[in-house]
């Protein structure tokens, strides 16, 4: 079963209508006899409400409703999936973190809202928050992305790392991140008597269905979820947060339909984050490089309510061939909200600490950075001992390397200079898992030749009704333009979550399977297309058997260049070039922006991105866009992404390893490593700001 | 925020007339400043008098002065000729600030008045005594990265946000202030108000009283002046540390200096014993260093902080290195 090689750079069909402003988000949705409802949140992180004065606000012009924990309907908000957070619905008066929705206020229009939010007057009782990871509660996680954590725990490879010849023990540390994307999160909900319609910009309709139908106790067929356009999301709209039922719960109170945006500042409250991570990591190599032992032992935040691992260890156990390896991770219980997925969870986090952890490792040996990774290259999964369906991370190395120039490097840290400016390069492999869902596609073919192609996916930015035309055209041998694509609504075929790169694995392969079994159906027809057109409805379900055969993985690697003023000691990146093995590109314009936009993300992580907590009350005090800090256009070079070509037969149907996220896994640490080089500075903890240097 | 009346004001004694007519009133001009405070429900004032309309454009010498209007907005001042040939550090130090579209929008008056950023100040559910006097200081003990090391007080460390305004504080600028009454003067210098026992009162600005333009008087070696200014990011950041410095060198000894720093103080700090210390001294690195050290005196760090001293004195030198070079 082959496909032709695609990956020709169309532009994004919806380009014009995104510029333009026709396309529409859910902000834009206008229901008739709307309303507006405003978060009030919480001001103190960790207590109780013990009064609200609504008086006020309820008397304002326009407001119809002031939604608190003594008015709002009972609703069940525990759990249903396991990547469920728990939601914070108005049921009690207990607040857990800073920013937790306290009330809702609902006027006629949004400024209305926003003014009677104001005027609410909330009294707390405060309780001292837990802000501190070393005196938290330590919950030990029984799982990580399926993998039973107690298992790998283990000592027993202490003494390969004693006993080696080399070798660096060290504590990383990466900051609370939150995902900020330019759209914020906004849902509409409408009632029709017991059916339940709602607009979400959300990565997963129907996890959104799944988890309305569990806060109401109703059947999902009774609702229906929409989701547009949706204005980037990172991890942060993977699941349903608790405005996305308040949202339904408001609707419901008032009988009309009910509009609720997130503010910016409540971007940093109940929308999740990226949790902060301690990891200590050790390594030990004999004298000429090869690695004996490697222990990676990470811990990070979670919420009182919630377990969220953020799997920082991925990235240690699946990547270089060591004989003893142990990994542990741990969760430390702080008065803050549900962490969640941010863009490459895991592997950024971890990525960094090991990939710094290698270019300080390869010091302690006087070996070249990229020599020690190709020492340790290993040609199967390290963890499974599986082959991989296909991986190419050495021509990453060679022809990054060669575009960087790296063979000109002078290895001594401060031994680069230019214009009176320290030079620093620095490398770092990337790697991250190959992940698929289940996903459904139907395909009809219209007796024109056209075709309709539907999957309730979302498109985030991604390219999706640019992309899935394009293979579909691909299979059928006609032009992408012949093909329309219909997506994000609950009534179209199921999808998976969009998420953690799976998406054109998942609902690429149902593309290309329904448009095989389309072509397949047309010749037994003999090219004659019935008057009703002809409709294919797949689902395409994994395969077990070849996931259990084979390894799946993306890799790609990292070489950095920075400049740093020797007295002023700011840092800048100049120049970055990365290459990256994530299997067949289906476009490569949408796939080179991904690249981009990772490698943007990471360099962000390594100089600019920290959420400032006061850590006695536990408030964010940076929650804007202005104090949270992410790269400007001139703190950006323009970086050189290769997509190292590769036709991956085994891995999927799509023949894609995900490209979403892998560019950003190890990023980070190709520029820290870069910092190190320029300057003689080891900076273990991000983001790397001007008093780590001076 | 909070419901407001706007009102448009097309003279000086209207806009005058307009803001003593309602208590809490206030002047907007480019509102860069103000409506975010409105939005924060930190400043609630019950009318804006718009004073776009005056005629206080202008950026021309006036005999020995170079006279900028208030409403002069901060993109044209920074690419007047006048401003560029006679005083770069001025043209820079706006360059380096903001972004261009608050460049475009925010007036010059209105920049010198900025509020602080400090982040306790913003949010009204936190303690400050410069928002709310008598509530405390929330910075203090808390998050203080970005607070003030000098000109701080145990009620409040809120570092002064400007870069401009070091730059016309290094210059001697003196404000041009209208009243029911008249106009008077005040120099920059004696402008503004470090927080003491009272962080609420930031200048010497009255009630009701309206800010016409800044004049700066002639200083011969002017155009020897520049400013450094050490950040978190390439543009759209407010200062760690800065420094305005002007250097009058001949024949390797240097005979003036002026000197002012930003992003350390709780107003813009005029260094004048490091001024005192370089005239005379050779143009050397020695000599910065020891007037970068005296413009630090006194300085103290509240932690998280405590960088902002060591780097202000590298941003010193780096400013004088530049002008004398």
């Amino acid at each position: 079963m082959s496909i032709p090689v695609i990956g020709a750079s169309r532009s994004r069909v919806d380009g014009p209508d995104k510029v333009t402003g026709a396309a529409k988000y859910t902000c834009d949705r206008e229901l008739p006899g709307m309303l507006h409802a405003v978060v009030v949140p919480s001001t103190i992180a960790y207590g109780r409400v013990v009064s609200i004065d609504d008086s006020e606000a309820r008397s304002a012009q326009g407001v119809v409703l002031v939604m608190t924990h003594r008015n709002a309907p009972v609703v069940d908000e525990n759990k249903v999936g396991a990547q469920d957070a728990k939601l914070f619905l108005l049921q009690s008066d207990a607040v857990e973190f800073d920013r937790q929705p306290v009330a809702v206020v609902v006027a006629r229009t949004f400024e209305q809202a926003v003014y009677g939010a104001d005027l609410v007057r909330v009294a707390y009782e405060t309780r001292a928050p837990q802000m501190d990871l070393d005196a938290a509660e330590v919950v030990e996680p029984q799982q990580m992305l399926g993998v039973d954590l107690r298992l790998r725990y283990s000592q027993k490879e202490k003494p390969a790392l004693d006993g080696a010849h080399t070798k660096i023990a060290q504590l990383y540390r990466t900051p609370t991140e939150h995902h900020n994307p330019m759209e914020t999160h906004g849902t509409v909900a409408a009632w029709d008597g017991d059916t339940l319609t709602v607009y979400d910009s959300t990565q997963w309709a129907f996890g959104v269905r799944t988890r309305l139908a569990g806060v109401f106790k109703i059947d999902p067929s009774k609702i229906r979820v929409i989701a547009p356009f949706v204005g980037g999301a990172f991890g942060s709209k993977g699941t349903a947060w608790s405005h996305v039922p308040l949202a339904a719960m408001a609707a419901r109170v008032t009988g009309k339909p009910v509009k609720l945006l997130v503010t910016r500042p409540q971007m940093f409250g109940w929308v999740g984050h990226r949790p902060q991570t301690e990891q200590h990591f050790s390594a030990g190599a004999s004298a000429d490089g090869t690695l004996v032992a490697m222990l990676h032992d990470a811990r990070n935040e979670t919420s009182l309510s919630d377990d969220f691992v953020e799997p920082c260890t991925v990235f240690s156990r699946d990547l270089y061939a060591v004989p003893h390896y142990t990994m542990h991770q741990e969760l430390r219980r702080l008065s803050i909200s549900k962490p969640t997925y941010q863009r490459a969870p895991g592997e950024s986090t971890g990525g960094f600490a090991v990939e710094s952890a290698m270019d300080e490792l390869a010091y302690a040996l006087a070996i070249d950075p990229l020599e020690l990774r190709l020492r340790n290259y290993s040609e199967v999964n390290p963890n499974n001992g599986k082959e991989y369906t296909s991986k190419k991370l050495r021509e990453c190395y060679a022809q990054a390397a060669e575009r960087f120039g790296w063979s000109k490097r002078t290895a001594t840290p401060r031994s680069m200079q230019r214009n009176g400016m320290l030079v620093g390069w620095g490398m770092a492999t990337a790697s991250r898992g190959t992940h698929r869902g289940d996903s459904s596609a139907r395909i009809t073919m219209q007796t024109d030749g056209s075709v309709v192609l539907a999957v309730g996916t979302i498109e985030q930015g991604t390219g999706s009704p640019t992309v899935y035309p394009q293979l579909a055209a691909a299979v059928l041998g006609i032009s992408a333009d012949l093909v329309r694509f219909e997506w994000g609504d609950t009534n179209l075929p199921t999808a998976p979550l969009a998420a953690g790169s799976q998406t054109a694995a998942s609902v690429g392969s149902a593309t290309v399977l329904a448009a095989q079994a389309l072509r397949d159906r047309l010749a037994s027809l003999g090219g004659k297309i019935p008057a009703e057109g002809i409709t294919i409805d797949i689902n395409a379900k994994v395969d077990e058997s070849e996931e259990e055969r084979y390894a799946q993985q993306a890799f790609g690697a990292h070489f950095a260049e920075v400049e740093v003023d020797p007295d002023l000691l700011h840092v800048r990146v100049t120049r970055f070039v990365g290459a990256y093995d994530v299997g067949r590109v289906l476009n490569a314009k949408t796939a080179g922006s991904q690249l981009v936009g990772s490698v943007v993300w990471g360099i962000s992580m390594a100089l600019y991105e920290k959420t400032r907590f006061d850590l006695r009350t536990g408030r964010i005090m940076n929650a804007t866009l202005a104090d949270y800090l992410v790269p400007t256009n001139a703190d950006i070079p323009n970086p050189d992404v290769i997509a190292v070509e590769d036709d991956d037969e085994r891995v999927n149907p799509a023949g894609v390893r995900g490209m979403g996220e892998v560019a950003m896994c190890g990023c980070a640490a190709a520029v820290a490593n870069a910092v190190y080089h320029a300057t003689g500075v080891r900076v273990r903890e991000l983001p790397i700001t001007v008093e780590a240097l001076l | 925020m909070n419901p407001f009346a706007f009102a448009r004001a097309d003279s000086v004694a209207s806009a005058l007339t307009a803001v003593h007519r309602t208590p809490h009133a206030q002047f907007i001009a480019g509102g860069t400043n103000i409506l975010d405070l409105m939005k924060d429900d930190v400043e609630h004032p019950p009318i804006l008098i718009d004073i776009n309309a005056l005629p206080l454009r202008a950026i021309e010498q006036r005999g020995d002065q170079l006279f900028i209007g208030a409403l002069a907005r901060m993109s044209d001042i920074a690419a007047h000729p006048l401003v560029q040939s006679a005083f770069p550090v001025i043209s820079i130090a706006l360059e380096e600030s903001a972004s261009p579209q608050l460049r475009n929008m925010a007036s010059i008056g209105g920049n010198v008045l900025q509020r602080t950023r400090c982040p306790y100040f913003r949010d009204t559910a936190t303690p400050c005594n410069k928002r709310n006097p008598g509530s405390g200081c929330g910075a203090i003990g808390g998050f203080n990265r970005m607070q003030a090391v000098l000109g701080t007080s145990d009620r409040c460390i809120a570092t002064h946000a400007s870069d401009v305004a070091v730059a016309f504080t290094a210059l001697d600028a003196v404000v041009h202030i209208a009243h029911g009454s008249g106009t008077r003067t005040v120099p920059l210098t004696e402008f503004y108000r470090e927080p003491g026992t009272t962080p609420q009162v930031e200048n010497a600005l009255a009630p009701g009283e309206l800010i016409v333009g800044l004049a700066i008087p002639e200083l011969a070696y002017g155009a020897h002046s520049t400013y450094v200014k050490a950040r978190d990011r390439a543009q759209y950041e407010f200062a760690l540390a800065s420094a305005a410095v002007a250097l009058d060198v001949q024949g390797g000894t240097i005979r003036a200096a002026r000197i002012a720093l930003g992003g350390v103080a709780t107003v813009p700090w005029r260094a004048r014993q490091a001024e005192a210390l370089l005239a005379g001294a050779p143009a050397t690195r020695a000599s910065y260093e020891r007037a970068a050290e005296a413009a630090l005196h006194g300085a103290r760090g509240q932690g998280q902080n405590d960088f902002k001293i060591p780097l202000a004195k590298r941003v010193v030198v780096r400013a004088l290195e530049m002008v004398s070079a």
